[in-house]
This record gives C-alpha cells, structure tokens and sequence, in this order.
C-alpha cells in the first residue's frame, strides 16, 4: 500500500467533535441548535458507526446517574458529596455540581426519543439504587444516536457526521489546537480537519493492561476493547495537562464474563461472600477505619469494597460469590402468597437475565453454558483489570475549566470544559476528576462542552490557517506503518515475524505485560512499589522507540498500530503519575507496597503534562477545592 | 470463537454496497470475503460479544461461540429484534432454554425529534442553560 496513492481530503469546520459515543451525541444534539442561531458548521468524526459505537454499544440495562431534581429526590450537593467520597477526596466539585445540575434534563429526553424507562404503579421512574433507574436498554445507543444525527440534520449544509474514521493527530498553530488529522479505515484517504474549536470525545482505554483471559476471551474485557486512549493521547500530545492519571478503575463483576453486578447488589440486595459464606464487608469492617473519613462513609468507596475482596483472597479465602442465591430466597420468603410468590419469583428472573441481555450478552452466555439458575446456585465475581474510564468510577482525563458560576477562581479560565489548551475542550471519559457520569452524564457533559466551544467559536471568529508543509508531515508519520511494511516484507518467510518491524498485536501485549508486571496489574494483585515503576518506565522506553518500527500489511492494522500507540501515552502517563503521589489513597484500585498508608498532605490533585516543544514531562500538584 | 457466519445462510448482504455486519461492527471486524462472498470476523480475539452484528444481519447467519478459554460448549443465545421488542432465546448446555422478550423502543425509529417539544428558554451562548432547559429539567436551574 502505497501512501502517495492517498488522497488528503480537506474539511472546514467551526466545532469539530471527535468522537461518537454518549459524550459525543450530546455533543451534536446541543451544537447543533447554537450552531444554527450563530450560523456556525459542526462536524462530527467517528471511528465506527454511530448507530452502535461507544461503550454503549450493545446497550445498558441500567442509567446510573438521574437526580430526580423536579421531585426533590436529591440535591446536586449530595451527589457532588457522594463523588467525592467515592474518589477518597479528590474530585472537582464544580464539575460534577455542573453534570449534576443538567442530567435530568438529558434523561427527560431520552424517555421522549423513544427510551424505555421503568416505570412504577404511580407512573414513577424505578429506582435501582438512589442515583440509578432501571431501563429496556437493548436500542439505547441506537435511539440517541438517531436524535444526534437528527440534530446534525438541522443544521442542514451546515451540519457533517463522518463515519469509519480514525483520527489520531491534533493540529496545533502556536498555543491553539486548530483541528485534527486521521484516516478513513475503508479506503485510501486521509483527511485533514480544520475547526475553530475541537471537542475531543473519544472514549477511555481498554487493554492497557493484560487481561485475565487471553486467549479468545481477550475481546471480553469490561469496557469495550475498541476504547483504546484516543481521548488521552489527542490531549496529551496537544500539550493539555491531565489530571487523575494514577486513578484508574478497577470493576468488580461477574467473573471472566464481566457481567453487571449493580442490580443484584442494589436491586435485589444480594451480598457478596467468600467461599466460607461470610459477608467480608461485616467481617472486615475494622480495615475500613483505617481509610476514615471515606472507609467509614455510607456507601462504601467502590475501591475499598474491592480492596477487602481483594484481602480475602490473599488469605485463601476465594472463591468470591454473589449469592443470587440467597438474595432471591429472601425476598420471595417476604411474600406469603404462595401463588404471589411463584410470580415474583418469576419478574425476578427475568429482571436478572435482562441486566445481562441488555449491556453483557456474554454473561448470560456464560451462565447458559454452566448451567447456572441464579435462583438456585451462586456467582463467581472477580476483580477485572484495570481500565482508564473517568465517566465511571476512574477519574483520568485532562484537566478543564470549571463553569463560571459554580467554580472557584483557579479552576477557571474562559469556557466550561476548555483544556489547558485553546479550542481544545474534553468531555466524558476525556476528561478527568468528574467520575460518576456514566452515559447519561457524559451525554450531558458533551452537551456543556459543545455549547460552550460554540461560545468559543464565536469570540475567536478569525480564520484559522494549516501550515501546509506540517500538514505533510503528519501524514508522512501517520501512514509510515504502511511504508515499513513494504519496505520489508519480503525479507522474511512470515509477514508477522521481521526483525525490521514489529506488528501492533505484539506490541500491544509487550505493552500489557509491563503494565501488568510493572504497574501494579490482575496478576500482581495491584501491587506496586517505585523500583518496579522504574523499571515499568524503563521498558517503556524502548518501547516508545519501537513504536517507529511498527508494521501496518492493511487500513485495519495501521488503525492498530495507532491504536496502540495511544494506549501506550496513556501508560507512561498512568505510570509516572503514580510514582509521583507517593502514597495509597484507593487501595482497590492500586497499592504502593513501599507507601502503603494515605498520607493527609497528599490529598491533592497530581496532574501532568507532556512539553510538545521538549518532549519533557512535568508533574504538577494542584488543589483539591 | 465469538461471532461467526453460518456460511449456509450469508449471502454477502448482495444487494447493498457493503454488509450489515462490515457497516455496524463497533471494532471493525466484519469483513466481506469476496471470492466467498461470504461476511467473516477477522479477529475473533478482539470481540466484545456485543451482538450487533447478530441482531442487525438479515438473513440471521451470525450466531456466538462463546470465548472458548473459559466457556464450556453447547450454550446459545440467540436475539431476534423487532421493530419495538427483542426476543431472547437461551439455551443452556443441557438443553434447557429459557426466553425472555423485551422492549425496546417506545416510537418508531426515524420519528426522533430532537427537541420533543421542550422549549429552550435562553437565546444567550453564554447562558447555563442548555438547549431545552428548564424546561426538559422540569425545575430550575440550580445556581450556587
């Protein structure tokens, strides 16, 4: 495949969104109505197609973020209190107050665009717990999406979505992010997008990591594998400071198949036990006093919960189960009609398979192929590993301006969501320390960040311009996996194995074996300590030069190679920043063996940043207000 | 395994420009074989199971395997998407099957307005308000 044989396809834009999952339908719903009132364009770029791209691609059973404001329900305040608990302290308040204050209006739309909500005998949507409600979630991506493209529609000329794009590389002039370069995974075409704002919205990162099953059940990883650090690596190599980058997310669920456990545990009240049959969370309720204020908070901090899991094992204890079992036991023992009770028994069935039909297919799979009845037998659960994902509950993302009439003064310069770079805004799992947006708020926070970069759009109307010359460079370094390939293909007997160059599934497994061994992975029980960073870093390196090596034979596989060179910026960024906090603060998610205790004068933000100019890393403390 | 085409009944989606499967697949790995004619997944390894291409092929020619590394033989589940509903089959390895069917949208698709009748109550860019609001909130905006 020759790179010359590419076609540049030039696109002009006003707001340019990235992305096409929850965040950046939100994103198109809301541009598209301030976009036609300022007479602005907006373009939205997807790497899949939108009908079912993101992380709620197959579906949710479940929304986990609505206030219930109109009825009183909850005040924004106590959700901002329940995030900040959650994360050990360290969270933005104004950035989750702003997703807070907004999210109800998002899910007042989706029921209107056709989205089943459970409803109770009074018409009232049914809680699961208290910020969750239940939902027939199968179509939920594809019915958001329809709106998006609807919205888009509006706008007429004005108004693009792309499909089947990659997009890999910022465009910068000077201090501004003034678009984005990628290609088309089709057919023979690059594309150049130019833009007065650029939204980035691309998802968190899966497979950073080595997963536990890595044979074909490598794909099954909790949060999708195609969310692969595009998000990290635009902001990062725009020259944006991150924040949170240490705070990865370490999910609890149903073992290997990674099943969904909110509705047994809220729904259907289940406990999780070890295999002796105790409740560690009674057991082990001491450990928690030693992570006060947050260990001894009701409900317990998603990471604590796991880390006392994770001591059950250490002791021998495993293996862990939900017991399904006895949850349906009881509530059916409640209903003394025993007619009453078969038909409960009954709903409950259904509700159950249902939260796996509707958001992990593969778990109600894997309970088929062992023969499980959960009414009759418990669950394996297990700790997966770890995935970068700040709209649930990780925090990693770049660090933005907060809204001006809820932040404090440092935690604001301009415009909602805006990175430390001009134009250059990040929402969802693009942006860092607002965790608990889930789909609704990261629908919402997409929807703040386009109105605002509009608003942007609007006070920098100047025509933006490319440097032609750059333009070709970046097209040269984005297509070069292609070059390398056939270049030297033909040395060796096997495509896949050429001491010229390396292949990006290969290098995607070196990457999660450092990871895993070095940074505190599955296999290590999410240990860590500086030596094995050091070390961690060092390889990094070479990698980091390899990566010039990498060889793409098709568009399928530069997509790869690029793929995974995203994940590996969101790697080095994760490692050093956890060398940086020297101190355990989320004991679920990661320990430091060598500063195992959370220390008081850490309770801060460690954020970093990475010098375009220098190719130097700088590591910044920042307060938590 | 994954998804995989039942080769009997793909018949290479022959009357559009490209496959249901190629055109939905979320990670890029449905791929028409021409010669075939028939839709393969090229890196079985790299599937979430997420089941679109399942539920979007006409002529029901993908099914799952389920990951071979830890899942015992014989399970199938099985979609059949409606208009409104999905009908689930499950059928456990020792043959017992279970169906489920719910809904999935409450209107027809393509009738999606984007406001829904929502009024937005500020003309102002730089406003907090966003496109619908209050009115979809059903309350007002909170402020500090």
């Amino acid at each position: 495949m020759n790179p010359d044989n590419f076609e540049t396809i030039h696109i002009d834009t006003d707001l340019l969104i990235l992305g096409g999952g929850m965040a950046a339908c939100g994103a198109a719903f809301e541009a598209a109505h301030w976009a036609k009132k300022n007479n602005l364009k907006v373009t939205l770029v997807d790497k899949a197609a939108m009908e079912r791209s993101g992380a709620v691609a197959m579906g949710l059973s479940a929304i986990n973020m609505y206030m219930g404001l109109k009825d009183g329900k909850n005040s924004v305040e106590d959700y901002v209190n329940y995030v900040k608990t959650d994360l050990m302290g360290i969270a933005r308040d104004d950035l989750v107050a702003n997703i807070a204050r907004h999210v109800d209006s998002s899910v007042h739309l989706f029921e209107k665009w056709g989205l089943p909500i459970w409803k109770d005998d009074d018409g009232n949507y049914v809680n699961e717990g208290r910020w969750q409600i239940m939902i027939h979630g199968e179509s939920y991506k594809s019915i958001v999406s329809e709106a998006a493209k609807n919205a888009l529609k509006e706008l007429g000329d004005n108004g693009q979505y792309f499909e089947r794009i990659f997009i890999t590389e910022p465009i910068m002039e000077g201090d501004r992010c003034v678009g984005a370069a990628g290609f088309s995974v089709r057919e023979n075409k690059f594309y150049i997008f130019k833009a007065k704002a650029v939204l980035d919205v691309m998802g968190g990162a899966v497979h950073i990591f080595r997963p536990r099953s890595v044979g074909e059940g490598l794909g099954r990883s909790w949060y999708p594998p195609f969310n692969s650090g595009a998000s990290a690596y635009f902001t990062l190599k725009a020259g944006a400071e991150m924040t949170c980058q240490e705070v990865r997310f370490v999910p609890v669920r149903f073992k290997d198949s990674y099943g969904p456990v909110g509705a047994w545990f809220l729904l259907f009240n289940a406990k999780a036990k070890n295999a002796k049959g105790e409740d560690y969370m009674v057991t082990r309720a001491a450990e928690l006093e030693k992570w006060a204020p947050y260990g001894t908070a009701t409900p317990t901090p998603a990471n604590l919960r796991n880390y006392l899991m994770l001591l059950e094992l250490e002791e021998g204890n495993g293996p862990i189960y939900m017991r399904t079992d006895e949850a349906i036991k009881e509530v059916v023992a409640k209903i003394p009609d025993e007619k009453e009770a078969k038909r409960k028994l009954k709903m409950l069935e259904s509700e159950a398979w249902e939260d796996f039909l509707d958001m992990t297919i593969s778990q109600a799979l894997n309970w088929a192929a062992h023969n499980i009845m959960p009414e009759k037998q418990p669950s394996e659960i297990s700790a997966c590993e770890p995935y970068f994902i700040s709209s649930h509950s990780g925090a990693s993302g770049a660090w933005i301006s907060g809204p001006k009439d809820l932040a404090p003064s440092d935690y604001f310069w301009g415009y909602d969501n805006m990175t430390t770079i001009r134009g250059l805004f990040a929402a969802g799992d693009a942006s860092g320390a607002s965790s608990h947006k889930f789909s609704s708020g990261s629908f919402t926070e997409g929807r703040i960040a386009a109105k605002a970069a509009l608003a942007f759009c609007v006070d920098n109307p100047e025509t933006v311009s490319i440097d032609e010359t750059k333009v070709q460079e970046i097209k040269e370094k984005i297509l070069q996996p292609l070059v390398t390939f056939e270049e030297h293909k033909d040395y060796t007997n096997d495509e896949d194995v050429n001491p010229n160059y390396i292949k990006p599934k290969m290098f995607m497994f070196r990457l999660q074996k450092i990871m895993d061994e070095y940074a505190g992975g599955a296999s290590v029980g999410f240990k860590t300590s500086k030596p094995l960073l050091d070390k961690g870093l060092e390889f990094l390196q070479y990698m980091k030069e390899d990566a010039e090596k990498l060889a793409a034979s098709d568009l399928n596989e530069l997509m790869r190679c690029w793929e995974n060179i995203h994940r590996m910026w969101q790697a080095e960024s994760h490692i050093r920043t956890i060398l940086f906090r020297e101190e355990t603060r989320w004991p679920g998610y990661y320990f430091r063996t060598d500063f195992p205790e959370m220390k008081e004068d850490w309770k801060c933000f460690a954020n970093c940043k990475w010098d375009p100019e220098t190719g130097e890393w700088e590591m910044i403390r920042r307060k938590v207000e | 395994m994954p998804s995989f085409v039942i080769n009997e009944k793909c018949d290479g989606c022959k009357a559009l420009d490209r496959t249901a499967c190629e055109y939905v697949c979320p990670n890029d790995l449905m791929v028409l074989d021409k010669e075939k004619n028939k839709a393969y997944n090229r890196a079985v390894d790299m599937c979430w199971e997420c089941y679109s291409c399942v539920k979007i092929c006409p002529t029901q020619a993908i099914e799952v395997r389920g990951y071979a590394d830890f899942m015992p033989l014989g399970a199938v589940v099985q979609p059949l998407r409606s208009t409104d509903t999905i009908m689930w089959s499950v059928r456990f390895r020792n043959k017992m099957i279970k169906r489920f069917k719910f809904p999935i949208r409450t209107i027809p698709e393509g009738t999606i307005e984007p406001d829904a009748g929502f009024e937005t109550g500020s003309d102002d860019l730089k406003s907090p308000l966003l496109r619908t609001e209050p009115d979809s909130l059903g309350t007002e905006l909170f402020k500090k």
